[in-house]
């Protein structure tokens, strides 16, 4: 099987997942790769997480109120699921149409609001916007519980517009007024939450949305040019066909599939890393009537993403879902999944808990000295540890590889099997010149073949160290 | 600002994360309405370590009422912000950005080491001990080591046989110099990694520079004290340590009174001990320490524990504090109550931090703590 469609599977299911073991990469270049990006934006059809033992393992998940269970059980998903896009479209989804723990202080309805994006993240955007306007948990999170026919509050009706649809503005030009702030806020007025307020300090029972006719501004209203007796859904409707939306959502979706882009304010401004790509995707919105499922499909079939390898920073999620499907462990539910866990919020990535409405800055932001320490010494402390299926499974393959005779060979056999991962000259030379003090490379006895297989865990430590490891 | 030994002031902040029980800390005793809210989890009279008529501390923390007793502890009653939140995260996001109405990126101590240090010469002017930066120490250019244990922090501290880790940094170093042409974001890893490679390697050192006649306990409160007191001693110029209490260890919905006596015999022994170390080590005089929690609790326990509320306290200790009780006691009158159940605060923790920031560190605290707060007594 050629390197070269190892090395570009690999780089779709680093995007499109979290990472596959090598075993499971060839499987897929065997299927196909056009066939692999059709089985990954129909999850429908690989079975669904068995999440009953899951469940029962952290009583928390269903009765209290507390985040911790509800990011494990994420975690967990990331690491099992057969349906890798279906997650990270829920990743993806979730830093863009934010909602946090810090003010909902309800962990089992932040799982509920996840689900929504599990469920139609590859689905139509019209619809995703549509249910997010009437969800709970966004309904209370951006205040519209507040948005009252006498007392407009702008919390949603202006996040709608700038974060989740429109955008502020594109090439140099605003997209919208303050006037069509306020005529979203009074289309908004009277969607509310039953009950209006969490309860307080335990809500056991989740939140469902209400809307309540005598609260709401039925009088006419101008949004984006149009009159009329608008709605809330009037507005989305009104939104998600600007041609704004598309390319919103295109940045976002180049942004966090193909290469790292300015943070997002900066998008008024700056023009796309690349226009071309950004119309390509923006058409395949539009053709599709919204269908995310075949904007994914143009996306991962386009020659800009195959080309865009190692553009990105991986996100804290990323690292520790990839390392643990790298290395294999946590396949079924067992203790020691919320340490686990904790490390994406030592990297920075606070699952279900984004910092602000804005979401994570993504891209270079994820490193600083504490969360690269925390990063480097995690992974090195999996991929070192041979007692894991994953490792083994790689110290085996390099084990049975009678071509690796010299230091170089060695580098890049780990190299291979743990990506594989471009490294540059520099880093290179480093990694050859430790492999050479390691000595003769011998696999005779049983003996050498035991350190051979300890000088690949060592290896593996070290590629994981550098720098271009923290790339996706 | 310099201390009387011509060495710069240093800060050093315990988070007491979870939202301490004000009401059971520096109890009102006398108040009728104390043992009526407090059924179950009242402090009896006799065992309240009396500070006047009025107020005495919780029982278990005998080593603070010494320090009290000196005149080197200053407890500011009723600390808070308007409109306070009751969720752990976002009234913690607020004490340590300062900005209770939008949400903030930055922490008041990032900025105040960027202060320090603009141009991070020393990756070592603020450290956390503790997995994962707090907000208050984030900042943008800012490096701040976080040091889970001391003892074992590092990079690659997973590689085992010393000779084998010495070679993997080694390896480390190599692959982390300098080089031209590789874009402006690995150019940044590189130069994070080398700086943690930095703050490690010297951080490293501490423990085995530390002497001391002072035992610790052995509760993680205890030992971040000691991983402070070690930096400090080690004098690799940090000025701003930081460690917190276990994760919402203060958070006491339940089974309160066990609990809670625990913590504050920790956190008093802990504190004790510490500046018995800089006794012995004759460094008491530019040290201040600065304990706070998120929120205080419900007026009314709840049967075993007490729920979420917001007037709390802050402690200030250290040999230039002015001890003493500042800010007013709330007021536990049914009328006065928060939202009707909570103690109303009555001192701004901007002012508390920007005492500390004029007074200790000789710093503008406007741009730091977001506004114009009065500087309070204690310094």
């Amino acid at each position: 099987m050629a390197e070269s469609d190892i090395a570009l599977m690999a780089h779709l299911m680093r995007r499109a997942g979290f990472g596959a073991t090598r075993d499971e990469l060839e499987a897929y270049v065997a299927k196909g790769y056009e066939a692999t990006v059709d089985e990954l934006v129909h999850p429908e059809r690989q079975p669904d997480v068995d999440f009953d033992l899951m469940e029962r393992s952290l009583p928390e998940y269903g009765e209290l109120a507390g985040i911790e269970s509800n990011q494990q059980s994420w975690v967990y998903r990331m690491v099992n699921t057969k349906r890798p896009l279906q997650e990270k479209m829920t990743l993806f989804w979730h830093g863009i149409l934010c909602t946090g723990f810090a003010k909902i202080d309800y962990g089992r309805m932040m799982s509920i609001y996840a689900d929504l994006f599990r469920r139609k993240g590859l689905g139509n955007y019209r619809e995703l916007i549509m249910e997010l306007s009437s969800h709970p948990t966004m309904v209370y999170y951006l205040d519209n519980t507040d948005n009252h026919k006498d007392a407009i509050n702008e919390n949603y009706g202006r996040e709608l517009l700038e974060l989740f649809t429109l955008g502020v503005g594109m090439d140099g030009n605003f997209n919208y007024t303050e006037d069509d702030v306020k005529a979203a806020s009074r289309a908004f007025t009277g969607w509310s939450v039953n009950p209006a307020l969490p309860v307080f300090p335990y809500g056991r029972s989740p939140w469902s949305f209400r809307f309540d006719p005598t609260d709401h501004d039925d009088s006419e209203k101008t949004f984006l040019g149009k009159t009329g007796r608008w709605n809330g859904g009037d507005i989305v409707n009104m939104a998600v066909e600007q041609p704004a939306t598309a390319r919103f959502i295109s940045r976002h979706l180049y942004n966090f599939f193909v290469a790292d882009e300015p943070q997002v304010p900066a998008w008024k401004d700056t023009p796309p890393r690349d226009p071309e790509a950004i119309q390509i995707l923006e058409k395949a919105f539009v053709d599709s009537g919204y269908e995310m499922s075949e904007v994914m499909s143009t996306l991962f079939n386009s020659d800009f993403f195959k080309n865009a390898r190692f553009q990105k920073v991986k996100s804290p999620a990323e690292v520790v879902a990839g390392t643990i499907r790298l290395v294999k462990d946590h396949q079924q539910v067992k203790p020691g999944l919320f340490p686990v866990m904790k490390e994406c919020t030592f990297m920075g990535q606070d699952l279900l808990n984004p910092p602000t409405v804005e979401g994570w800055h993504t891209g270079r932001e994820w490193i600083d000295s504490g969360t690269l320490v925390e990063r480097i010494n995690f992974v090195a402390d999996q991929v070192g540890n041979l007692d894991l299926p994953g490792v083994q499974l790689i110290a085996s393959r390099m084990t049975g590889d009678n071509s690796i005779t010299s230091p170089e060979a060695f580098v890049d056999g780990c190299l291979s099997l743990i990506g594989p991962v471009e490294v540059s000259e520099k880093t290179k030379e480093a990694l050859v010149e430790h492999a050479k003090g390691g000595g003769e490379i011998r696999r005779g006895t049983e003996e050498e073949r035991s350190s051979f297989a300890r000088r690949v865990g060592e290896m593996l430590q070290l590629i994981v160290a550098t720098a271009e490891y923290q790339y996706n | 600002m310099m201390a009387g030994n011509g060495k710069d002031r240093v800060l050093v902040v315990l988070s007491l994360s979870g939202g301490n029980d004000f009401l059971n800390t520096v109890v009102p005793y006398t108040n009728p309405l104390y043992q009526d809210y407090r059924p179950t989890l009242g402090i009896p009279e006799d065992q309240v370590l009396r500070i006047n008529d009025e107020v005495g501390f919780h029982p278990s923390m005998t080593e603070l009422k010494g320090i009290y007793d000196q005149g080197k502890m200053a407890v500011i009653q009723g600390v808070g912000y308007p409109h306070p939140s009751r969720s752990h995260f976002r009234s913690m996001d607020i004490w340590h950005t300062c900005e209770p109405d939008t949400i903030g990126q930055e922490g008041w101590l990032g900025r105040t080491i960027k202060e320090m240090d603009p141009n991070a010469d020393n990756v070592l002017t603020g450290v956390n001990f503790g997995r994962g930066l707090p907000r208050a120490l984030v900042a943008p250019g800012v490096p701040v080591a976080s040091v889970g244990n001391i003892e074992t922090y590092g990079l690659l501290t997973g590689i085992e046989g010393n000779q084998q880790r010495t070679d993997a940094l080694d390896v480390f170093s190599r692959m982390y110099a300098p080089a031209i042409g590789s874009g402006p974001v690995m150019d940044y890893i590189w130069e994070t990694g080398r700086s943690a490679l930095k703050g490690a390697d010297i951080l490293q050192t501490a423990p085995q520079k530390y002497a001391s006649n002072v035992e610790y306990g052995s509760s993680p409160i205890a030992q971040g004290m000691k991983a402070i007191a070690q930096v400090h001693f080690a004098e690799f110029g940090t000025r701003i340590l930081y460690t917190t209490s276990p994760y919402n260890s203060f958070d006491t919905h339940a089974s309160q009174a066990g609990a809670h006596a625990q913590l504050w015999r920790q956190v008093s022994e802990s504190v004790a001990d510490f500046y018995e170390d800089l006794r012995e080590h004759n460094q008491g005089d530019e040290v201040l320490l600065f304990m706070f929690s998120e929120f205080g609790r419900r007026a009314r326990d709840n049967g075993g524990g007490t729920d979420h509320g917001t007037g709390g306290a802050c402690w200030i200790i250290g040999d230039h504090v002015n001890g003493g009780l500042y800010g007013e006691y709330p007021s536990l009158n049914q009328g006065d109550l928060e939202d009707g159940g909570d103690l109303m605060h009555n001192v701004d923790f901007r002012s508390v931090y920007t005492t500390i920031l004029e007074k200790w560190l000789g710093m503008d605290a406007k741009p730091l703590v977001g506004g114009s707060y009065e500087p309070m007594g204690f310094l």
